[in-house]
């Protein structure tokens, strides 16, 4: 059959184009923070440094805003990451005990459920993050999204698809439900936890709106957030195409790839190692039925 | 074992669900504050809202008087098209790619080849909109390598960012483009999950690679794509704030701006907070209807059920 031999090559080809189209970019700001102000701004850069110089980078070692909000960000992740993680496994425990031994479980987790329904928006959030007096603090971070419902979900489910004897027999040594849920069910919980830990870093990492509407300070800034005023800084409100030509034109383009590309840095560097956890994560969290 | 059960069952509380209660103590506290005074917050919409007295302090009630407001802006209305005809299309495509992908990705035989392409595809899924946005800003731009390369082909350059013709359709593609990867990481897992016997038979029987995938690949991901699409249908008032806020500008408001846009730029930036809490609300009560629709569906035709 004609088919069977073209079709492998063929396929080959799209997938490569595809793989190509989603690494293009990256590449391409790669080189171009490795490229000369001059040739950045003639838009000679493709994929590939032209006269190629570390300048942006060396520029950016003395950027003091730069390193702050990297600094914020590392304070976040430090202090977020450990509060999520610990909320979750706090409601993920005691959700995934059979109704019968645990009477307020439907509760609860109808209390939890809900807000994944329903959510007053960004509005109420905002005065209430100001109510608490939050503002300008790295709690303001932290704390509205201390519990990831999801993540409680996914936890949940896989608590619950461990075998219930384990427990019996601890109870049966005398250990308390706080040792059980620590050191037994946890380190058994281990393949989901570190996937949800990650879902967390990611999310941390990544949030800049946060950051945007309860820092009054641009010092207070985490990364995501004052990389969004440095592409977002000149004011784009009727800007002839004139204008735009010479905004794409500035001597700051190759600066601003290299923050870009530091800042991604961390997810580029990890994510290929960690993808056998996500790949995890999405199949428990999205299909479990 | 039986002697706790049956402490259950009596009306008081047993020892192990005093222990539960106080570790749900934390969590339910957190979700209580937040979650649950940010949904009181929602009166707000029926206020006129002056934020010196605090959320809840005594404000002054005025019926619907924000809604009368708030919908008779045309912005309003432009605002909830554009989120309707931009989520429909990136929920249709972000179905429909992602399960051609892993299509695609099945019929690699060589295992190597195959892992390279998925790692690579999944890498936009862990890139913030912030981050994307100035690489997207950069490349199509008038002079950016995108209209370098139609250029090639003589092409007029796009102004993709800046042009109301453009704008929805470079909003779709590039998040069609961020999602698809990741998306695909699902239905693949479907297709492993498909009896390999299915197949076997199809081949002695003569059939070739299409005729298994059109009539036995797909068929099997069936249930996995109606699921996805239901659920999706609670994210039909979502059209990605986190990427229309990063790439759109004022002149493209008219094609680019949608609710949770003008509810940030009404709401917290010309601090109307009553009005666009009005225009929140409504969101968030037709958003939860809809979900809730999907989960019955889900429930009812799929079998799913989240716990």
């Amino acid at each position: 059959m004609k088919e069977k031999s073209a079709f492998p090559a063929v396929n080959a080809i799209v997938l490569s184009l595809l793989a190509f189209l989603c690494l293009f970019p990256f590449v391409h700001l790669l080189a171009l923070s490795f490229s000369s102000a001059n040739a950045a701004n003639q838009g000679r850069v493709w994929l590939w440094p032209v006269e190629a110089t570390i300048d942006a980078y060396r520029m950016i070692i003395a950027k003091k805003e730069f390193w702050q909000s990297a600094l914020v960000s590392i304070e976040r992740l430090a202090l977020g990451v450990p509060v999520q993680m610990v909320l979750t496994i706090l409601a993920a425990y005691p959700l995934s005990k059979p109704s019968d031994r645990f009477r307020w479980r439907m509760f609860f987790a109808w209390f939890f459920f809900f807000t994944m329904l329903f959510s007053g928006g960004m509005i109420p959030a905002y005065l209430l993050v100001r109510e608490l007096k939050l503002m300008d603090t790295l709690w303001a971070l932290v704390l509205p999204g201390a519990v990831p419902v999801f993540n409680v979900v996914i936890l949940m489910n896989y608590y619950r698809s461990l075998p219930a004897e384990i427990e019996e027999a601890a109870i049966v040594d005398g250990a308390s439900q706080w040792r059980i849920m620590w050191r037994i069910w946890t380190p058994l919980a281990l393949p989901s936890i570190a996937t949800l830990t990650l879902f967390s870093l990611v999310g941390h990492w990544n949030s800049w709106f946060d950051g945007i509407i309860y820092m009054n300070f641009p010092e207070n800034y985490p990364l995501q957030s004052y990389l969004r005023t440095v592409i977002q800084k000149v004011d784009t409100s009727n800007m002839t195409m004139e204008q735009w030509r010479e905004l794409a034109g500035t001597s700051e383009r190759t600066l601003k790839a290299a923050q870009i590309m530091i800042a991604s840095l961390p997810m580029l560097l990890f994510y290929p190692f960690l993808q056998r956890y996500f790949i995890k994560g999405i199949t428990i969290g999205g299909v479990k039925g | 074992m039986a002697g706790a059960m049956r402490a259950a069952r009596r009306k008081g509380l047993s020892a192990d669900e005093r222990s539960w209660l106080l570790f749900l103590l934390l969590p339910v506290l957190f979700v209580l504050v937040f979650s649950y005074g940010g949904m009181y917050g929602v009166v707000i919409a029926f206020q006129r809202f002056i934020p010196a007295k605090g959320l809840f302090g005594n404000q002054n009630w005025v019926g619907l008087e924000n809604f009368q407001y708030v919908f008779s802006l045309k912005n309003v209305w432009r605002a909830i098209w554009n989120t309707l005809s931009i989520s429909v299309w990136k929920l249709v495509l972000g179905i429909v790619v992602p399960v051609c992908v892993a299509l695609l990705l099945n019929e690699v035989r060589r295992s190597g080849f195959k892992r390279t392409v998925q790692t690579i595809v999944y890498l936009p899924h862990f890139i913030s909109w912030v981050i994307l946005s100035g690489i997207f800003l950069d490349l199509l731009s008038t002079d950016g390598l995108v209209n370098q390369f139609l250029g090639l082909f003589g092409l007029e350059p796009i102004f993709f960012l800046g042009s109301n013709r453009y704008f929805q359709a470079t909003l779709i593609v590039t998040d069609v483009w961020k999602g698809f990867g990741y998306s695909s990481i699902i239905y693949l897992s479907a297709i492993a999950g498909i009896d390999q016997e299915q197949y076997e038979s199809a081949r002695i029987d003569g059939a070739g690679r299409f005729r298994c995938m059109r009539y036995i690949t797909l068929p099997g991901l069936a249930g996995t794509i109606a699921l996805m699409g239901v659920l999706s249908i609670g994210n039909l008032l979502n059209a990605g704030f986190d990427q229309v806020l990063n790439m759109y500008s004022p002149q493209v408001y008219e094609t680019g701006d949608i609710i949770d846009t003008f509810v940030y730029r009404f709401g917290l930036l010309e601090a109307k907070y009553g009005p666009s809490q009005a225009v929140g609300l409504m969101k968030s009560v037709i958003s939860a209807t809809l979900t809730v629709v999907a989960y019955v569906l889900a429930y009812k035709y799929a079998d799913y059920s989240l716990f």
